[in-house]
């Protein structure tokens, strides 16, 4: 089952899409609702569907891997959030592909540091967005603990990409 | 080996981040003091400017009035206690008292910041 490469027709590979969609729905609704997060720094999230984000870049590339981030964005907000939760989790979401990808593309780093870097970049697109729809510079101070909060589970989400990776060619 | 050198990036990477908010960090406590006055903004707009050496107890409204927060300054911070936004994150956060401190409540698009 390893690294198997399998011949999808495009119905077997828009279902997989699909699934990989309401993977990610799923864990960013259970992650929301992690304690031990929450004591650290309020607003906080460990990021896991970007698992599985990042193993769709990797493994389809980024066509597919935006598709899936921006249509989960979509159901989630239109399900669990309202239009602010929307325009930030899309900045962060904006920001943070891109700059995946160009590092990605780069070849400097591995899963890790692309998966460190998505993170961080993701919060500071959804700071920016903030600091635009606010009027309020002070807001980016937050970005020092989501730094350090956002490389730690970045890592975790790194490695756990490599992992899903071996599973999905 | 590519491996090994992209492992090596990932490592001056992450350094490199933790380090600069480190710096950040340190930078950031020791330049702060305490403030005098917190002002509230929703949707970016200033309304209103209160002194932190009084006590008092004010309500937030949107601009539709639909979002309520209740601001409380007490003992020179301030603190929100009760919003109508869904995850009460700005009702968490700790009593601001410092000039830059801000407690921000994203989804009523409200923000409070202590100043000179």
């Amino acid at each position: 089952m390893r690294g198997k490469r399998i011949m999808k027709s495009r119905t077997q590979n828009l279902t997989f899409l699909g699934i990989m969609t309401a993977v990610c729905m799923v864990l960013s609704f259970v992650e929301a609702m992690l304690p031990a997060v929450s004591a650290v720094a309020p607003g906080i999230k460990m990021g896991l569907p970007n698992i599985f984000i990042i193993a769709l870049l990797y493994s389809r590339g980024i066509k597919q891997a935006a598709a899936v981030s921006f249509v989960r964005i979509v159901l989630s907000a239109l399900l669990f959030g309202n239009l602010m939760t929307f325009v930030y989790s899309l900045s962060g979401a904006a920001l943070s592909l891109t700059v995946m990808l160009l590092l990605k593309k780069s070849r400097l780093f591995s899963t890790v540091g692309v998966s460190v870097s998505g993170g961080i970049s993701h919060n500071l697109g959804q700071i920016l967005a903030a600091v635009i729809l606010l009027g309020t510079k002070e807001i980016a101070y937050y970005m020092i603990v989501l730094c350090v909060t956002g490389t730690l589970a970045g890592i975790f989400v790194g490695v756990a990409a490599t992992f899903v990776l071996k599973y999905i060619k | 080996m590519a491996d090994k050198k992209k492992l090596r990036n990932d490592i001056i990477l992450i350094s490199a981040v933790l380090l600069i908010s480190l710096v950040a960090f340190g930078v950031y406590t020791f330049t702060k003091n305490i403030g005098k006055y917190v002002t509230v903004s929703v949707n970016g707009k200033r309304i209103a400017s209160y002194s932190l050496s009084k006590d008092r107890t004010e309500n937030i409204s949107s601009e539709n009035g639909e979002c309520t927060n209740t601001l409380v300054i007490k003992d020179g911070k301030a603190k929100i206690t009760k919003a109508s936004c869904p995850d009460k994150i700005c009702v968490g956060h700790p009593a601001v008292s410092r000039t830059g401190e801000t407690i921000v409540c994203l989804p009523n698009k409200v923000v409070i910041t202590v100043t000179e």
